[in-house]
């Protein structure tokens, strides 16, 4: 079910108010002290300076504020207050502009990405500062060469390395630290050979300065740490921003739960529910603890939980599991343990074994780094025992040997794939789609088998009236019962029949349907047998049978519709020669009606998590690369055991943490698009890493033969990583 | 030449300069959100003693 928010729809004021009443009471969120009250919110759809003010000055009037600060860049809005102004107002001062708004649990993996972000952009500028400075005097020495006096050339060299070496170990020391570890478990990664470099640059040009000597690599140690801090700096933002989006997402869904102490009622967080808890569920809430129904009789949306798409009768005694919706009638259940029996710590466990899988991945960038270093580092150990062999002096061979080192720097080859995925995924990012790491482009990219689920991700999770030709006068007079209700065959009935009347006193009985007297005559909405019609069992689909007085009844039939595009995609993706397949929890008739209307013929119903995780494994076994595709709780499983997986937006917070990525909006457009620039990132890697070695092909030799000076090397290093850096971005990405 | 030992340490004083105030500016958060900082300038501020400060 995408009931939650859209953040693609734009301004949120077009948005149903009762939606945004779904995120319940939020009190729970507000973190008090002495100085006064604390909330955070997520604001959704402010975009200007206007709404900027309007939202912050609203805020401000309100009682006892004392701080309204929002954050236009991530949408975050701080309020502060004394005195017992309810936060719930707060956040209804913000919806009624008109903006989406959700409280906003600060994320402790947030704050540490933003501290890692942080580190590395005073890393970057500190080196940035030395390689300007130590590059000035490096022009000069250049230049001068042949004129320029010994004592004035060693002064320099003395200064540069002044900068330098203060200023490559401080930014350096996010290579080091990466390498030593790396190290330390018998690995490598492409951090060792930076390290190395950037060591033995240090080194033989401090060596050489206290000689005396005529070159020096200040300038290409901490150049190439420039270089290399900019692309770590990228890929750590665009992940924060990534990750940032995605949890706004998962915020917007309720995290409150209303719990009963004595005859109290209190709204509290969802991680503070204890076993045996009494918990009170209004209608339309959704379930986020597991509870044993105590009292009530209801109806829920179990969509996201098992993928069936018909609501189920609840009553006294059923187990509700978190992701549920309750539908029609208050319930009050008790809070069942997180104890080893329950569905969400299963799901956990499968979660965990298919993470462990995932990173085993190995990148093209690992499959690089495996072969470049013992490639490069060998050569520089022959070219040493070359030079001496044929009659250098120790310290000439050395030189020549650590130039070449230094200049196989393996900045473009650091560079190919974080470039490319930060360009990537930026680009992704602003269509709505959210990727949740790098690697996840080239795990999509070598899908060749995609695995959709039905309810909630080829269908909107939400049933539309199949019209016939002549029932437009039925529609209109069954929807005055309809309008009563929140069922979502009701609702259904009420968008076919737009605008108009709801009829006085409609009762409505649960699992059966609604009542009420119009003019006289008794009117019933509801089930088969709750107008008296025995055939029922002849179809099991979506229905809703409506009757007036003793007169026969009339039969509504539903239909989960399909989400726009969602034919295209599946013939595009046959097109190109990818096995599609449904697997889903529902029904075997709901999703062969679906597999019918996409010619899909490879479809599996009723499946259990555990049968969709079998099937994966299946399909692994037969060599296939799968792209699955959910939203449900029973999804997350699979989503983390596939090669590489997807969620829409709107799918349980659950399964977009086991996914790769999470897109929005309503149609199924942006699986393609994805797809599109997975296979583009992935041609772009390829080609950056192919630059790369042609790159070292020709200055391996010359620096070999000896002829590479710290003026080759800074043209070489500097001209490979920019030409790296421009094959990413150029153009060619808006293919969609 | 005797020139370079005034304007080598001007140069670098000048670098350095550049360099402190943007790590302060990371430290204090003034990235942190670009986009506000670029809406803020257009709000007249009508009523500028009613704005607590931070």
């Amino acid at each position: 079910m995408t009931t939650a928010g859209n953040p693609s729809a734009g301004c949120p004021s077009g948005l149903a108010s009762a939606e945004q009443a779904r995120a319940s009471d939020i009190s729970a969120f507000v973190r008090r002290s002495p100085e006064g009250n604390t909330l955070q919110l997520t604001v959704r759809g402010a975009k200007c300076a206007g709404c900027l003010s309007k939202i912050e000055k609203s805020v401000q009037a309100l009682p006892g504020v004392t701080q309204a600060r929002l954050n236009l860049s991530n949408g975050r809005f701080d309020v502060r207050w004394r005195g017992d102004l309810s936060a719930n107002d707060v956040a209804g001062t913000v919806s009624a502009l008109g903006y989406g708004v959700a409280p906003f649990a600060p994320d402790a993996a947030d704050s540490a990405a933003k501290s890692e972000e942080r580190k590395l952009l005073i890393a970057m500028a500190v080196a940035a500062f030395a390689a300007a400075n130590v590059m000035l005097l490096s022009v000069s020495i250049w230049s001068g060469h042949g004129e320029m006096g010994e004592a004035t050339r060693r002064v320099m060299h003395a200064i540069s390395g002044a900068i330098a070496l203060p200023a490559a170990l401080f930014s350096g020391r996010i290579f080091f630290q990466s390498a030593w570890s790396v190290l330390r478990r018998g690995h490598a990664n492409m951090d060792v050979p930076i390290s190395l470099a950037v060591l033995l640059a240090l080194g033989v040009s401090v060596t050489e300065t206290i000689r005396g000597g005529e070159h020096a690599y200040f300038d290409a140690a901490v150049m190439l740490l420039f270089f290399l801090l900019i692309g770590r700096f990228l890929d750590a933002r665009l992940r924060r921003r990534t990750h940032a989006a995605a949890h706004d997402l998962a915020a917007l869904q309720a995290r409150t739960v209303t719990r009963l102490e004595g005859t109290e009622t209190r709204s509290v967080r969802a991680d503070e529910i204890m076993a045996g808890d009494i918990v009170l569920v209004a209608p339309g809430e959704r379930l986020t603890v597991d509870i044993d129904v105590l009292d009530g009789v209801s109806e829920a949306d179990e969509s996201l939980v098992s993928g069936e798409s018909l609501p189920r009768a609840i009553a006294p005694g059923a187990r509700l599991f978190a992701g549920s919706i309750n539908l029609t009638q208050p319930l009050r259940g008790c809070a069942i343990s997180a104890a080893s029996d329950s569905l969400l710590a299963d799901i956990a466990r499968m979660l965990e074994a298919g993470e462990q899988r995932r990173s085993r991945y190995r990148r093209i960038a690992d499959k690089a780094v495996s072969l470049y270093i013992p490639l490069v580092h060998t050569t520089a150990a022959f070219t040493l025992i070359g030079w001496l062999l044929a009659g250098a002096g120790v310290r000439e061979a050395i030189m020549i040997a650590v130039s070449t080192l230094i200049i196989t720097c393996p900045c473009a080859l650091a560079l190919a794939a974080p470039v490319v995925q930060v360009v990537a995924a930026g680009r992704l990012f602003r269509k709505g789609v959210f990727l949740r790491s790098g690697d996840a482009l080239e795990r999509i990219a070598e899908c060749d088998h995609v695995v959709f689920d039905k309810t909630g991700t080829l269908t909107l999770g939400e049933p539309e009236l199949a019209r016939s030709a002549n029932d437009q006068d039925t529609v209109q007079r069954a929807a005055r019962l309809a309008r009563a209700s929140r069922h979502p065959l009701s609702r259904a009935l009420v968008a076919a029949a737009g605008a108009g009347s709801v009829a006085a006193h409609v009762k409505e009985h649960p699992g059966l349907g609604l009542e009420a007297e119009i003019d006289g005559v008794r009117c019933r909405l509801g089930s088969a047998e709750w107008v008296g019609e025995e055939t029922s069992a002849a179809t099991t689909s979506l229905q809703l049978w409506y009757v007036e007085g003793d007169a026969a009844p009339h039969r509504f039939l539903f239909e989960d519709a399909l989400r726009p595009g969602a034919g295209d995609v599946v013939e595009t993706l046959r097109r190109r020669g990818i096995g599609v397949e449904i697997l889903s929890g529902d029904r075997p008739d709901a999703v062969a009606t679906i597999a019918s209307a996409l010619s899909v013929t490879d479809w599996r119903a009723g499946a259990s998590p555990a049968d969709k995780v079998e099937r994966l494994e299946e399909l692994r076994a037969d060599g296939r690369k799968v792209l699955m595709i959910g939203d449900g709780l029973n999804d997350a499983a699979s989503l983390s055991l596939a090669h590489a997986s997807l969620a829409p937006g709107g799918a349980m917070d659950v399964s977009q943490s086991a996914s790769d990525g999470v897109y929005t909006g309503a149609g199924l457009g942006a699986i393609l698009t994805m797809i599109d620039a997975s296979s583009l990132a992935r041609r772009r890697m390829v080609q950056n890493f192919s630059l790369a070695a042609v790159y070292n092909f020709i200055a391996v030799p010359i620096a070999v033969a000896g002829f590479a000076t710290p003026l080759v090397a800074a043209i070489a290093m500097s001209g490979s990583s920019i030409i790296v850096t421009l094959n990413a971005l150029r153009p060619g990405w808006k293919r969609s | 030449m005797e020139m370079l030992a005034f304007l080598i340490p001007v140069a670098l004083m000048l670098g350095l300069v550049g360099l402190v105030s943007f790590i302060w500016a990371v430290r204090e958060g003034q990235f942190d959100d670009p986009d506000g900082a670029a809406a803020r300038i257009l709000i007249d501020e009508d009523e500028p003693a009613e704005r607590p400060l931070k």
